[in-house]
Parts: C-alpha cells; sequence; structure tokens
C-alpha cells in the first residue's frame, strides 16, 4: 500500500504532509506530557521490530500463499496511538529511505494512510472500546480477554485497512494520475484489501495473543480499571485531533478540487458549441472581467499553478512541435551518457594514479 | 529467510555507499535535503503529457551519481518496489484515454500512452533522487539536518535509534527464522501454530532489552538528544550547491528546453 511519489500531485502531497505532520505534532505534545525518554528506547526497539517482523512469511493455511504483519494496530496496542503513530511514522521514513518503499514526497500521504488509520483510529475505535467493554465477559476473565483481542485485532487490521486502500485511491484520483475511473479503482483496491486485513488481522493477534499469555501487562487497556481516569480524559482529546485532522484534510482536498473545472464551469465553457454559454451569448474570453492586470495576473498564475491543468493546451500544434520535441529528448538523452562517459573516464583516471 | 537477508545486505551497501567521500558527500545535508525534496516536487508537478520536458530532469541524477561516484545498478535494483505500484496504476492509461497527441510517420501515439511515460519516468526520476540523497548522506548527517528544520527532538532520535536496532533485530530474526527452516524442511513460511510465539518471544526479549538500553543510556549522560558530531560544515559550496540546482530545476519547469534544443537541432 506504500505510495510512490509519481503518484501524487504535489498539493495531494503538501496537504497529506499536513494532516500527518498536525497529527506528529500532537503526538509529540501528548507524549512529552508522559515521560518521553524513558519511552523512547522502547519505541525503537519495537518498531526496529515489527520493520523486520513485517518481513517474515507466515503460511497460510490450505492456501499456497503467505501472509505479514500489520505493524500500526500491533505497536498501538504495546505503545499506545501517540508513541505507536511516531514508531510508524520512523518505520515509514526509514521504508522510503532505504528500501524506496514509499516517495519521499509521499510519505504524509503513507503516513495517514497506515500510521493514522492504524493507530489512532484502530486504537481509539475499535481496539479500546472492545478490550474495555464487557464483551464476552461471561466465559471468564481469561477466555473473554483472547476473544476480545483476536477480535479487535482483525476488526481493527480491517478497518484500518479499508481505509488506507480508500485513501490511496482518494490520493491518486484528485491527484489526477490514472485516467482508471474512480469506482472501478475502488472496486479493486478495497476487495484485495479485505483479504489481506483479514489475514493480517490473525496474523496480528496470534502475537498479541502471545504477549498476552505470558506478559499481559505490557498490552494497552488490559487491566481497565487503572486505565479508566485516564482514558476519560484522552478521549475529549482524539475528538480535538479527529477535528482538526478532518478540518485540515477537507480543506486541502477543497482547495485542489477546486483547481480543477467543477461541473458548472464545464457546462458553460467546456460545452460551449452546443450548451448554455451560446444560448446565453457567453464565451470564456468575454465573460468576465478583461483588462491587462487581469491578463498578468492569469499568466502568473498558470506560470506558478501547483497542480497545472491537465489539458494538452497546444494540442492543434503539438503535430508540429513534436518533431523538435523529441530531437530536444534526443540531445539531452546524449548529454546525459556524455556525462556517464566523463565520470566513467574520471574515476578510471583517478584509480590509476591512485594504484 | 532470504528477504531479511536481502534487507541487510541492502542496508550494509547503502551505509557503505553513505560513509564514501566525494564532493557530494561533503556537501552540508541540509542543503541535500532541500535540493531533493524539490526536485521530486519539480517532477511531479510536470503536466501528465509533458514528457518532452521532463526528459531534461534526467540530468541531475545522472551528474549526482558521476559526481558522487555511486553505482547505477544498486538504484535500478531498488526499483523492482516501485515500479509494479505506479506500472499497475499507469497500465490502464493507454487503455482509456485515445487522444492523439502526436504522430509519427504512419503511428498515432495516443494521450494514454504519453501519460503512462511520464508516469513511469517520473517514479523513477523521484525514487533516484531520494536514493541519491541516502547515498551520500549517513543517517546521523540527514538526523542533524532534520533537527534544524525543527523536526521534534524524538523524532530524529527515534529515527537514529530505530535504525541503529533495525540492523540488529533483522540479524536476530533471520538467525531464527533459519533455524525454523531449518526444522521445517520443505515449509515456506511461519506455520500458524508458531504465528505468535515466533515473533512474540521476540518482543517480549526486544522490549525488555528497551528498558535496559534506557537505563544504560541514562548512566551514560543521555538527555533526549544526541550530539551530531560528524556532521560536515555549512560551506560556502553548500549554498551554491542549492542555489544552482534551484534555478536549474525552475528553468526546465518554467522553460521548455528540450524544444530549445532541439529547434537549434532541427531548425
Amino acid at each position: 500500500m506504500h505510495m510512490a511519489d509519481a503518484l501524487v500531485a504535489p498539493a495531494v502531497a503538501a496537504t497529506m504532509y499536513v494532516a500527518s505532520g498536525v497529527t506528529t505534532g500532537i503526538s509529540v505534545k501528548t507524549l512529552k506530557k508522559d515521560e518521553n525518554t524513558a519511552k523512547l528506547p522502547t519505541m525503537a526497539v519495537a518498531s526496529a521490530l515489527v520493520f523486520a517482523g513485517q518481513m517474515i512469511n507466515y503460511t497460510i493455511p490450505g492456501t499456497g500463499s503467505s501472509g505479514h504483519l500489520c505493524g500500526g494496530m500491533l505497536l498501538s496496542a504495546l505503545l499506545g496511538p501517540q508513541a505507536g503513530f511516531l514508531s510508524m511514522v520512523v518505520i515509514l521514513a526509514i521504508q522510503s529511505l532505504f528500501f524506496a518503499d514509499g516517495g519521499l514526497l509521499a510519505l504524509g500521504a503513507n503516513c495517514w494512510n497506515m500510521a493514522f488509520y492504524g493507530c489512532f483510529v484502530g486504537y481509539y475505535l475499535i481496539w479500546r472500546p472492545i478490550m474495555q467493554g464487557k464483551l464476552f465477559s461471561g466465559l471468564g476473565t481469561k477466555a473473554a480477554g483472547r476473544i476480545r483481542i483476536i477480535l479487535a485485532a482483525v476488526l481493527g487490521c480491517v478497518l484500518t485497512l479499508q481505509l488506507g486502500a480508500f485513501s490511496v485511491v482518494l490520493e491518486t484520483s484528485v491527484s489526477g494520475i490514472t485516467e482508471l475511473p474512480f469506482a472501478a479503482f475502488v472496486g479493486i483496491m478495497q476487495p484485495i484489501h479485505l483479504a489481506i486485513g483479514l489475514v493480517e488481522g490473525l496474523i496480528t493477534s496470534a502475537v498479541l495473543l502471545f504477549v498476552y499469555e505470558t506478559r499481559p501487562e505490557l498490552l494497552m487497556d488490559v487491566n481497565t480499571d487503572q486505565e479508566k481516569v485516564r482514558n476519560k480524559c484522552s478521549l475529549k482529546t482524539t475528538l480535538v485531533i479527529l477535528a482538526v485532522v478532518v478540518a485540515v484534510v477537507g480543506g486541502g482536498l477543497s482547495l485542489v478540487a477546486s483547481s480543477n473545472p467543477d461541473g458548472l464551469e464545464w457546462s458553460m465553457f467546456g460545452n460551449g458549441e452546443a450548451g448554455y454559454s451560446e444560448n446565453m451569448g457567453l464565451d470564456e474570453e468575454n465573460y468576465g472581467v478583461s483588462s491587462s492586470a487581469a491578463d498578468v495576473a492569469g499568466s502568473i498564475q498558470e506560470k506558478t499553478a501547483v497542480l497545472p491543468d491537465y489539458a494538452f493546451s497546444e494540442s492543434d500544434s503539438a503535430v508540429g512541435t513534436s518533431v523538435s520535441g523529441l530531437v530536444g529528448s534526443a540531445v539531452v538523452a546524449g548529454a546525459a551518457a556524455l556525462i556517464c562517459l566523463a565520470g566513467g573516464f574520471f574515476r578510471r583516471k583517478k584509480n590509476t594514479a591512485k594504484a | 529467510m532470504d528477504k531479511l537477508s536481502h534487507a541487510q545486505s541492502e542496508l550494509r551497501e547503502m551505509d557503505a555507499l553513505a560513509a564514501e567521500n566525494s564532493p557530494i558527500h561533503r556537501i552540508h545535508p541540509l542543503c541535500k535535503l532541500l535540493v531533493t525534496i524539490l526536485y521530486i516536487v519539480v517532477v511531479v508537478s510536470f503536466p501528465k503529457y509533458d514528457f518532452t520536458r521532463l526528459i531534461v530532469m534526467v540530468l541531475y541524477p545522472v551528474l549526482l551519481f558521476q559526481a558522487a561516484g555511486i553505482p547505477v545498478h544498486v538504484c535500478f535494483y531498488k526499483l523492482r518496489i516501485v515500479l509494479p505500484l505506479v506500472c499497475a496504476v499507469g497500465l490502464v492509461n493507454p487503455f482509456l484515454d485515445h487522444t492523439p497527441v502526436m504522430q509519427l510517420g504512419s503511428v498515432v501515439i495516443t494521450g494514454g500512452v504519453v501519460s503512462m511515460v511520464t508516469l513511469m519516468l517520473k517514479g523513477v526520476f523521484s525514487l533516484m533522487a531520494s536514493f541519491l540523497l541516502i547515498a551520500t548522506t549517513p543517517m546521523d548527517s540527514l538526523c542533524a539536518a532534520l533537527r534544524k528544520l525543527h523536526v521534534p527532538v524524538i523524532l530524529t532520535t527515534l529515527l537514529l535509534l530505530t535504525y541503529r536496532y533495525i540492523g540488529v533485530m533483522i540479524e536476530e530474526l533471520s538467525v531464527m527464522s533459519q533455524a525454523y527452516s531449518l526444522r521445517a524442511p520443505g515449509q515456506k513460511g511461519i506455520h500458524i501454530s508458531a504465528w505468535g510465539s515466533f515473533l512474540g518471544q521476540m518482543l517480549l526479549r526486544s522490549m525488555d532489552r528497551g528498558e535496559e538500553l534506557y537505563n544504560s543510556m541514562m548512566l551514560r549522560g543521555f538527555h533526549g538528544d544526541f550530539f551530531y558530531v560528524n556532521v560536515p560544515p555549512l560551506k560556502i559550496s553548500g549554498i551554491v550547491y542549492t542555489a544552482v540546482c534551484t534555478g536549474a530545476f525552475f528553468c526546465a519547469r518554467y522553460f521548455d528546453i528540450t524544444q530549445l534544443l532541439g529547434s537549434l537541432f532541427a531548425g
């Protein structure tokens, strides 16, 4: 689910960076109130373990394939949502830098799709309510705890992966990268991630169950009596976090969306020959204010637009200019080859001089 | 398991590359970080049909590969992760977008093909840029640069510590999974009966180790942040590098250099 840089437009990437950045900031602030330096080495070791643990293949019985661990749920169940989120951010950063798994520009989006949903949504909406609830309490404390862990881990992984996959589709579509219709893209991504979520949830629950059996005190919210007072206030914090984040993402996405022509604009200008504007006697050039200042502003806006209009503006002249464009590309390729040759030449010279 | 030992050797390789000495390695990490981010933003911001203008951007990674003396094949090996997803998204474009944009003889090239190629190039270019950043900058220098950008200390320290421990964890898990696979011949992965205990054992040990680590760090005077000593100083060359790169990227973005070159040669 790691998105590459090529799949996001700069505006979308920036929006997601802001959203993930705000969540990171809030997490850092919340952790500072606790003893954060004491937690730091444990966070580092746990995230390194999750990083390595995600490379282990777990055989799925009855099939030839294998599944992997879901890091977000595991880390937030062990460290809490804030520390879990920071650990996931670090894991994703290292994955993108050293293993090219996800891009540097898309890091904000990846943190949102995997760390935010996995840690905050998975913890506050699934893990904590289920672990603190009275579900299956008739079965005895230990058995109820086991079933709750399995239920929470599976539900959490399915939900967070569905949200993550939906976000990937949304971010790619808003970026204008793919011609695939939104509905078709969603139709491909969601079912695949439903299956992945189920398997990941089972693997994660197996690990959590092991911890529950041996050292239950390591898991969050297992001893509900001590946690209740603290959690009451942190729910409020979460709601505030969620509200802020929704506002940021909503605002960001609407900014991006508004740089694309909307239905009204299209119906007025885009469909000009047959539609509304002819009947109304409107055309784009003469509609609205036309002055030299407006023209200058327009050209500046065109030059500085982060999300350029994706229409091929010179489609009439494209065929004429394409030849020199191609020749130019060949020249660039030649220059690149020359640089490589020169680099090789100088290195060889240096090496022989050294020898 | 193969994946783990692969990751181990990849990490080692990147560390070895970053420890080398070249003019690019000596540039201040903050300059390199900013230029890399700017490069990726500029590459990604090209419109989806602007294949010919985008191609100019190849010169930056090519120059850097040569100046830093970094083998290209290491980078292209990493493409195996990026390209499948980009291709999966890009490959549908030729089937859905039939706008003719170019004619070469009797062959009409549609917008879908151009946008697919552009998308793939964007993926390759941005990967090369971030690869070059990390191949010429050690992790602690990068964290020092992030601190200069006022990234919270807890995040940079966590990044550095996690990076240190990933090597240890991968090694331990690789030993464990090797031992497991020797006792379970012909089995592809971990059997369901060991799903929990395999990683769980390691997890418990690691959590304890984390506490011990904290105690030993406190005994040596750890106060929440590290001192970054091996960071190259910010020299005039770094500022010049940043300025030149920024200028070049903006020129490539706003002027059609390929077109100019082409008309120079083709008339």
